[in-house]
């Protein structure tokens, strides 16, 4: 038995979600080779060597798979999964916009967002935005799988030397082109791997706001967050929320602020170790769920905050 | 061009789900069922495209037991022309799912299919990718902008790192994200024509394909439930609390 891992990298790095769902693939036990397809992607498949745990790195680079565009890295993936009981990547929106066209491809079932592995055809998965802990086996010879990150320890990206060896590259289907990229690069900490979150809720009331929310981020190296909420009224940018439809994250210390705690945020940050709840509301839901609840106008305990957190 | 677009009948977005007592699913007797939110969207996405000439017909359709009709009709009522249900009584998966929407696709020869990102019943969000795979078609998933060009479609996709801009070629399939739009109410006249609307009853073995499970559920748990901690009275308090007893600053 042996695991492929679809690797999320940039071609130049991997991606922390890479090294959670290594973690996973070794549960299952057996080899676990890690495919990084890419452009250039030299680098990337260098230190996708370095993971321990990993047996073996396939690099597959051609411009075809630059921009990671399904249509073109599917393919590729399905030539390879006959050799493989598993296929496994992250559930980030890399592997969810990936794997169930490879699982389609090879006419197997698909098992989302895994967060437990019971054996090696029945995983443990959240369903009805983490109300409910579903166990289902798969039935398929081939198991393909997306690996919920922030329930799996990250495999050390250091202590490995596994042999790299190139995959033959496909052709580039045409049916889809990479146009650009709109992103904010910011100088914080990714939301999904921060050791500290901080979100506001619709209690900020305006966009402008969060820059008190940045301030403390700054303070603590961490990273910002937002609900549904505050996303739905234009506060912030969507890569923001965090949340049954937006990121699923667990950091050590998830700070909310002016969030109410609707289920579909809940969903998306209750595996967090410690949780601080800042509402001026104190029947909040969020407070159900918070170690730490502060009952507070936010817009005069922000502030204090950022005073206390620079003693 | 023709627009399909897939909707999913689920438990209401504001219905508290309860794992039922002998651990085989969550309890969906005598419960609030509603379309898809993200289905909504798509269904709306559709209609402006209608609206702005730029589509001829829209044919809702919905796979699932005879109540998904409902589901239909919301979808008609909001402005969708007609409707056709894959009627079946077994628990359908997303690839499942797929073929019985190629077999629809093949008949009805749609320019475009637009499917909500993910169902919120049992968060899988791989409908639209598998059945993009089966046509062979290209794919824009998680979109939150949609461009129509000649024989093309220019989609922003949400991505973790911000926003990606792609240019797929037509025929397609999206899969919508929450900022596309905000989906209209049907308005009472609305609700009222859409009973008069056609609706087609189709069945998986007249459309050739096999809807077993592949991926069988074995038991169904609640969560680990986190309790609530302690209030503390001050900021000074707080922060005193997250160094010393927390230790996580």
């Amino acid at each position: 038995m042996s695991v492929l891992v679809l690797a999320e990298h940039d071609n130049k790095e991997i991606k922390p979600s890479t090294l959670n769902t290594v973690t996973a693939a070794a549960k299952l036990g057996g080899d676990v080779v890690l495919l990084v397809a890419g452009s250039g992607c030299a680098d990337a498949g260098a230190a996708a060597a370095k993971i321990k745990g990993v047996s073996k790195v396939l690099v597959a680079d051609s411009p075809a798979y630059a921009h990671h565009l399904a249509e073109n890295v599917a393919p590729l993936v399905v030539g390879l999964a006959s050799n493989y009981s598993h296929v496994l990547a992250p559930a980030s929106t890399y592997g969810k916009n990936i794997m169930p066209r490879v699982a389609a491809l090879l006419d197997v079932g698909q098992v989302s967002d895994i967060s437990g592995i019971e054996s090696p055809d029945t995983f443990v998965r959240p369903i009805y935005a983490g109300n409910a802990m579903a166990t289902v086996q798969s039935k398929d010879k081939i198991k393909v799988v997306t690996v919920r990150s922030t329930s799996f320890d990250a495999a050390p990206a250091e202590g490995g030397s596994a042999p790299v060896e190139n995959a033959a590259a496909g052709n580039d289907t045409g049916l889809t082109q990479f146009l650009r990229l709109e992103s904010q690069k910011s100088e914080r900490p990714e939301l999904t791997t921060a050791r500290i979150v901080i979100s506001g809720g619709r209690g900020m009331q305006a966009g402008d706001n969060f820059k008190m929310l940045e301030a403390i981020a700054d303070k603590l190296n961490a990273a910002v967050g937002a609900s549904r909420a505050a996303v739905d009224a234009g506060f912030v940018p969507n890569d923001y929320q965090v949340g049954q439809t937006g990121k699923i994250v667990a950091p050590e210390l998830y700070i909310a602020v002016g969030i109410s705690g609707a289920i579909q945020h809940l969903a998306g940050m209750k595996d967090s170790k410690v949780i601080v709840a800042i509402n001026k509301d104190e029947e909040a839901p969020i407070f159900q769920v918070a170690d730490y609840g502060l009952v507070a106008d936010l817009f005069k305990a922000l502030p204090e905050l950022t005073e206390e957190l620079s003693k | 061009m023709k627009i399909l677009v897939p909707v999913k009948r689920v438990v209401d977005a504001n219905i508290k789900v309860r794992v039922k007592a002998d651990g085989t699913g969550v309890e969906t007797q005598n419960v609030k069922m509603s379309m898809n939110p993200f289905c909504e969207i798509a269904v709306e996405q559709a209609i402006r495209l209608k609206e702005a000439g730029k589509a001829t017909e829209i044919i809702a359709v919905s796979c699932g037991v005879a109540q998904s009709q409902e589901t239909l009709r919301t979808a008609l009522a909001m402005g969708a022309d007609r409707g056709i249900l894959v009627e079946t009584d077994v628990a359908l998966e997303p690839l499942a799912i797929a073929k019985l929407l190629k077999a629809v696709v093949e008949k009805e020869q749609p320019g475009l299919v637009i499917l909500g990102k993910q169902a919120i019943d049992n968060d899988c969000n791989q409908t639209g990718q598998m059945l993009s795979a089966l046509l062979g078609w290209s794919q824009g998933t998680f979109i939150s902008k949609l461009e129509l060009g000649d024989g093309t479609a220019d989609v922003t996709r949400e991505i973790d790192g911000g926003l990606e801009v792609i240019k797929i070629k037509l025929p397609a399939i999206v899969t919508v994200d929450l900022r596309l739009n905000e989906p209209r109410y049907a308005s009472l006249p609305n609700i009222m024509k859409a009973k008069k609307k056609p609706i087609e009853t189709l069945k998986p073995d007249a459309l050739g394909v096999d809807v077993n499970p592949r991926v069988v559920t074995l038991k169904v748990v609640e969560p680990p439930k986190r309790n609530a901690g302690v209030k503390v009275p001050d900021v000074k308090t707080l922060i005193e609390k997250l160094r010393n007893e927390a230790k996580v600053i």
